[in-house]
């Protein structure tokens, strides 16, 4: 008995575990995972401060969901150390590392109904049954899952199943929340209501989250922080709009964002110390630079958001030195209702077609000419290696 | 107007006369092969002149007479004494079969263990091996353990998973199911046991009752085995008493067996029966995504 009540006042207080400022914090050290002879995490390094929600964001097959795994315990990293809280956990298992996991699948037990799903961690753990009772009510609460606690998850739609996986987490009261892809199976219109639950939820619990999608309304939307991965490395790691505004790389500038960026090769003409000159197909486009480590002749890489070109007759309306415009040939039209996204083809700029996002009521024609701007501190720049060059160019433009 | 409506008729003459001889043969071929069933309930209530004297189905001069008779046996024995004989080794060994193919099957679906699959494709080998291959070897190893004439020779083998079959149709089942459930619940705190008892089990109840069902009706069918192991009559299942039936006396009361044949399908029956709903139910729906 006396036992029992320990493990009580463990999980309601969570004395047991970590205690003290680092309680919720997540470290990995140099993990790695290796299946077989495929090398899927190569070398993570990051911390998750108390409280934050962490969004792990990247194509299929990148090490995402491996890397929570590795966190939850469902997998053990081939080498490195994961630590949660104060403790090491690299070794412990998943239902004594203090994690508590949400499925992509949802994972409910079909046997058991709504509240014996929410409470079988707590009748594992040995719980009390009038204590188990009462810590699934309040999280059942919380969810506003009380009228289907008897149901079976066969009888729920599929936004309450996932809120019963959610709930499911409440109830261990664990330091950090994983969610797997959690939204996934959900239709568009339920994924936006469920994605400003968990939002509400994280600001109601302030309880430390690692959400994996590869969905970057998602990530941009929830996150805290975003870490971006690709092929079992980290990219970056920053907050959205930092990615957004300053992607690291030619990866995150590509990933980053939707439409995609439209990307140019060009050559490098001049460096000077505010400035670099890049000779694109027809035009040279001076960016705005501090202390950019290229050389002229150097191959380089300009990138600009789909959202950053404006139409009309005088579409920028700045000096020659702040922004640039050009003549362009419609493509093709996708029209969105509220915006429009044009595929144009711009010879001064590259052989390729680029996506321009413009208002939806702009009248456009296919084949018809349009004149195009940009603005120079809006363009982004990379070097061969594909890294940002210089002090990152749209840093002193405000929201545009 | 005309022009529409009558190709319609037409259509709908046309679906229902390829209903109808559909049905037709559907009933027709059914009829066909169960009427050898039919025969052999109708036949129990026949007197035995009367079984190969006329080919009709229905008994002309109905008796009781072979089921009492039948049931009262030739022997010491009352036909409930060989039927609580087959139940008596049936059950363990149902049982047993369950647990143990549950048990190995689970370890095959789920866990990482070297050479796993030279075990899996060996023990699906095994299915493929002919029971009577192992018939002397067995005999003489269960002479030597001094288990003649008792039921264990009949179900000690199965708590060893030895029937590959139903190892491989759990496994099969088994690599269905997503495995998220059996992580959730480990995340929730259980071993292997426990999500094996808690989780695996209950999502698996139509494969497990599959397993209990096939193994109880081949074992109450089976002839074989009884036959080399059990020697005295008082131990003989049903299988071996309608047998004896038969070549005891000089001219068969065939209206006495076919009635004792018809009672011993009735537990299979009543068995396939109550298990039926589980096999259409399916157990899984609304556990993962829908």
């Amino acid at each position: 008995m006396a036992s029992k009540a320990d493990i009580a006042e463990g999980a309601t207080t969570d004395k047991s575990r970590g205690g003290g400022v680092a309680k919720g914090r997540v470290l990995l050290r140099g993990v790695t995972k290796c299946f077989g002879a495929v090398d899927v995490i190569k070398g993570v390094d990051l911390e998750i401060a108390p409280g934050e929600l962490t969004v792990f964001v990247g194509p299929s097959g990148c090490g995402k969901s491996t890397l929570l795994r590795l966190v939850s315990g469902l997998e053990l990293p081939t080498g490195g150390s994961i630590i949660i809280g104060d403790r090491d956990v690299t070794l412990v298992h998943p239902s004594e590392r203090g994690i508590a996991m949400v499925f992509q699948s949802y994972a409910l037990y079909p046997h058991m109904s709504v509240a014996e799903n929410m409470g079988f961690g707590l009748k594992i753990a040995g719980l009390p049954k009038p204590l188990i009772k009462e810590k699934v009510a309040k999280a059942a609460e919380i969810l506003q899952l009380t009228p289907l606690l008897d149901r079976k998850p066969r009888a729920l739609s599929g936004g309450q199943r996932q809120r019963v996986a959610i709930g499911r987490c409440i109830v261990r009261e664990p330091e950090v929340f994983l969610f797997d892809e959690p939204l996934s199976n959900l239709d568009a219109a339920l994924r936006g209501q469920m994605r400003v639950e968990i939002a509400r939820l994280h600001a109601k619990l302030g309880a430390t989250m690692i959400y994996v999608t590869h969905d970057q309304v998602e990530a941009m939307t929830l996150a805290t922080r975003i870490v971006v991965l690709n092929a079992g490395r980290i990219e970056q790691i920053g907050a959205p709009i930092e990615l957004y505004r300053h992607p690291a790389n030619l990866f995150v500038a590509g990933f980053i964002g939707s439409p995609a960026m439209n990307f140019m090769d060009g050559i490098v003409e001049a460096v000077e110390t505010d400035g670099v000159s890049v000779r694109l197909n027809g035009a040279t486009l001076r960016l705005p630079r501090h202390d950019a480590a290229v050389k002229p002749g150097a191959k380089v890489t300009v990138g600009i958001r789909p959202e950053h070109f404006r139409v009309g007759p005088t579409p920028t309306d700045m000096d020659h030195d702040q922004a640039v415009e050009f003549d362009a040939i419609i493509d093709l039209v996708e029209r969105l209702g509220g915006e429009t996204l044009a595929h144009l083809r711009m010879p001064s700029l590259s052989d390729g077609v680029l996506v321009v996002k413009i208002s939806g009521d702009v009248p456009l024609r296919i084949g018809t000419g349009l004149r195009v701007g940009v603005r120079l501190a809006q363009c982004h720049l990379f070097d061969a290696d594909g890294r940002a060059v210089g002090e990152p160019a749209a840093r002193a433009v405000v929201a545009a | 107007m005309s022009l529409i409506s009558a190709p319609r008729r037409d259509v709908a003459w046309i679906g229902r006369f390829s209903a109808l001889l559909r049905y037709a043969v559907l009933i027709g071929v059914g009829l066909l092969m169960l009427y050898p069933l039919f025969w052999m309930v109708a036949a129990s209530f026949k007197p035995n002149h009367e079984i190969f004297g006329s080919a009709g189905l229905w008994p002309q001069e109905p008796t009781m007479d072979g089921v009492v008779k039948g049931w009262r046996t030739g022997t010491e024995y009352s036909f409930a004494t060989y039927l609580l004989n087959s139940f008596a080794f049936i059950m363990p060994k149902v049982l047993l079969t369950v647990v143990s193919s549950v048990l190995v099957a689970y370890g095959f679906a789920r866990f990482r263990m070297p050479g796993k699959q030279l075990w899996f494709a060996l023990m699906v080998a095994t299915i493929l091996l002919p029971k009577s291959v192992l018939l002397i070897p067995q005999y003489l190893m269960f002479r030597e353990f001094g288990w003649l004439d008792t039921y264990l020779p009949l179900y000690v083998p199965c708590a060893f998973a030895t029937d590959g079959f139903f190892v491989f149709m759990v496994v099969q089942f088994l690599r269905g199911i997503p495995p998220d459930m059996e992580e959730a619940a480990v995340i929730d705190g259980c071993n292997s046991l426990q999500v094996l008892w808690h989780v695996v089990v209950p999502v698996i109840m139509p494969a497990i009752i599959s397993v209990a069902l096939f193994q109880f009706m081949w074992s109450l069918n089976d002839f074989l085995y009884p036959l080399i192991y059990l020697s005295s009559v008082g131990k003989y299942p049903v299988a071996l008493a309608l047998k004896m039936a038969i070549d005891v006396t000089e001219a068969t009361a065939w209206n006495q067996v076919l009635a004792m044949s018809t009672i011993a399908l009735l537990p299979s029956l009543i068995v396939f029966f109550l298990a039926q709903k589980y096999f259409v139910e399916g157990i899984t729906s609304g556990s993962v995504k829908g």
